[in-house]
């Protein structure tokens, strides 16, 4: 009999930790693939977050350094400038990048950093238990928004995809989703592309991936979807925001 | 080789490169600018790497990236600067990493002075950050010790796979003097730099970076053998400078600017018929408590005292090693004020006439 589905080769054999229908584990298969047929693995260093993805460094199977919460493009830049020739990428969740790391995150793009970044949006903290993210929809109810997100008093979600690609350093800017196969497919050629613009040294790619919190949105993973689908796309429109030459 | 008079910021730089560090991560702050300033030129002319970051947060984090990579890399700030690295600097040494961080202090706390200051000696011998970690911290006296001891500290580092800290003040960093830049006297056996992230090609086991335990044995067992290896640390790399103790009366213990303050008040006392001897610690941490617990048996000594410019932040040390055996008394200046000679000499017969009485 013929496999037709496989491991990717840059994944280990550890099991996610992941609840059940939450979306970092289909992006961790994304990134895997991508790496796997663009046959870099032994060339690519990872730099894991502070999120739920904190143990990304226990899956990719290629060599990894954990980073303090937020300081992973700082890190990926320590990094790639030692080893030019090696491909970087980060792996973020929204508190991480867009919260406690954002002066990191700009930097880094207005350098044109040549490191891709992995960017998950699912508007909330997942691992400290579902807090207000920075792109916690407005109304959006969280354990510190219980009335629901209110612009006047805990700001506007914040775009960073459409910030980041303002940037004269950003290369590569795209924002997909994981809700459902299509648009799946289209995140695997995204975070693709993103890594190929780093081969290419172009300079600073990131892909943004509308991802889902089944457990502290309180909802089945089916609802989930449906809620990213109809929620989140409105206000995070998907695309290409930046591409250069 | 020739002498070359240098300001001491800069022969700090030049230090590093010649000891093969080719990656500098900075965010300016007084008085250190002459650092990274220095780092900018000369780095691109050796084939290395200047990083201006957008803050010390950032800098510190570039070190650990670009340290878990495998290359020889230094940050360097003062004071508040210092501050913002502790979030990095804890992550270093638990994922047990080598860099040198130099940190030319000036007073505080908060936004302080620029002046020179030794306020920091708690932030830097006693963690700093959070977590159960000691840097090795080391601090010159003179540009010549300061060039040897950045030099030494790379090596220091790359040995125990700890960040290691270069403590001066603004005074070091802004003065000129002729300086040597020669090889070691030691030479060390540095391992190989085996676990660093230069990617998984199969020739080696996976390796990964990291500080995280989530299992709170795991986590003890990993506090345990970076204690260990402190241990190693305490026995091999104490540097301490006895001056004048033979005979002395009083011992004053004196680190950096403030040690050769006193030995020009060793000095005047000579003149006064006083025997006054100096410890000057050169590695803070760890701390030469033996060489104290030595000169504490001896009949001649009634009595030691600490000169800081700080409120009192080694003395605490001094009584430790002291331990009860003698009296321990203190005097400092602080807020970037620079002790007098006479004020030292004056609190000097003061303590003398009390134990004497
Ligand atoms: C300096 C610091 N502050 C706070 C935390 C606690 N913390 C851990 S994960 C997290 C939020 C992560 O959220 P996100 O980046 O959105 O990732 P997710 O868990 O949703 O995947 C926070 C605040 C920390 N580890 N370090
Ligand atoms: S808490 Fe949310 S983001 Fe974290 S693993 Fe569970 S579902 Fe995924």
């Amino acid at each position: 009999m013929t496999k037709v589905f496989t491991r990717p080769k840059s994944l280990t054999d550890k099991p996610f930790h992941y609840c059940p229908g939450c979306t970092h584990g289909i992006v961790h298969r994304l990134v895997a693939e991508a790496i796997d047929e663009l046959g870099i693995r032994e060339k690519t260093i990872g730099v894991a977050p502070v999120g739920c993805a904190v143990f990304a460094y226990e899956y990719f199977n290629c060599d990894m350094q954990e980073a303090a919460h937020g300081r992973a493009p700082a890190v990926a830049t320590g990094i790639k400038r030692v080893l030019p020739d090696r491909v970087v990428f980060t792996y973020q969740g929204d508190g991480d990048l867009a919260a406690i790391g954002t002066a990191e995150i700009v930097h880094a793009a207005i350098r044109g950093e040549n490191i891709t970044v992995i960017f998950i949006n699912n508007a909330i903290y997942g691992m400290t238990g579902g807090q207000m993210a920075p792109t916690t929809l407005i109304g959006q109810v969280t354990a510190t928004t219980p009335y629901g997100r209110d612009p006047g008093k805990a700001g506007y979600p914040i775009r960073m995809s459409e910030m980041l690609a303002t940037l004269e350093g950003s290369a590569y800017i795209e924002r997909v989703s994981v809700h459902d196969i299509k648009h799946i497919n289209q995140a695997k050629r995204a975070i693709k592309k993103a890594f190929e613009t780093q081969l290419a040294g172009k300079g600073f790619s990131m892909v943004e991936v509308l991802s889902t919190c089944p457990t502290n949105w309180g909802m089945t993973p089916v609802e989930a979807l449906k809620w990213l689908e109809q929620n989140m796309i409105p206000y995070y429109p998907l695309g290409v925001k930046k591409e250069g030459k | 080789m020739s002498k070359v008079l240098m300001k001491g910021n800069e022969a700090i730089a030049e230090a590093a490169i010649q000891a093969g560090c080719r990656y500098f991560f900075g965010y300016p702050i007084t008085p250190q600018n002459e650092i990274p300033a220095y780092m900018a030129k000369r780095l691109p002319e050796v084939g290395g790497c200047f990083i201006q970051a957008e803050s010390e947060v950032s800098a510190i984090n570039m070190v650990y990236g670009a340290a878990g990579a495998g290359a020889r890399v230094m940050t360097s700030s003062s004071s508040p600067g210092i501050s913002l690295k502790q979030e990095g600097l804890s992550y270093i040494a638990g994922a047990e990493l080598p860099c040198v961080v130099v940190n030319m202090v000036r007073g505080g706390p908060g936004l302080g002075g620029i002046q020179p200051a030794q306020s920091d000696y708690f932030q830097a011998t006693k963690g700093g950050g959070h977590g159960d970690y000691h840097l090795v911290v080391l601090a010159p006296s003179t540009i010549q010790e300061a060039v040897d001891l950045v030099m030494e500290g790379f090596d220091i580092a790359d040995q125990y796979r700890n960040p290691v800290m270069i403590l001066g003040d603004g005074m070091l960093g802004q003065m000129m003097e002729p300086v040597e830049f020669r090889p070691l006297s030691t030479k060390r056996q540095l391992p190989p730099k085996t676990w660093a992230t230069t990617g998984y090609t199969g020739e080696r086991p996976r390796n990964i970076i990291n500080s995280l335990f989530i299992d709170p044995q795991a986590l003890e067992e990993h506090v345990r053998r970076i204690y260990q290896k402190y241990e190693e640390i305490k026995k091999n790399e104490v540097k301490v400078e006895c001056y004048n103790c033979e005979n002395a009366e009083i011992i004053v213990a004196a680190y950096g600017t403030t040690a050769r303050i006193v030995k020009s008040v060793i000095q005047k006392a000579k003149h006064e018929g006083i025997n006054v001897g100096l410890i000057r610690p050169i590695t803070l941490w760890p701390f030469p408590t033996s060489t104290f617990e030595e000169w504490t048996q001896r009949e001649h000594v009634k009595a030691f005292m600490a000169v800081e410019m700080s409120m009192g932040q080694m003395v605490e040390d001094v009584r430790l090693s002291v331990n009860g055996r003698k009296p321990v008394f203190f005097y400092g200046r602080t807020g970037g004020m620079v002790p007098e000679p006479n004020a030292i000499l004056s609190e000097v017969k003061k303590v003398i006439g009390g134990v004497s009485r």
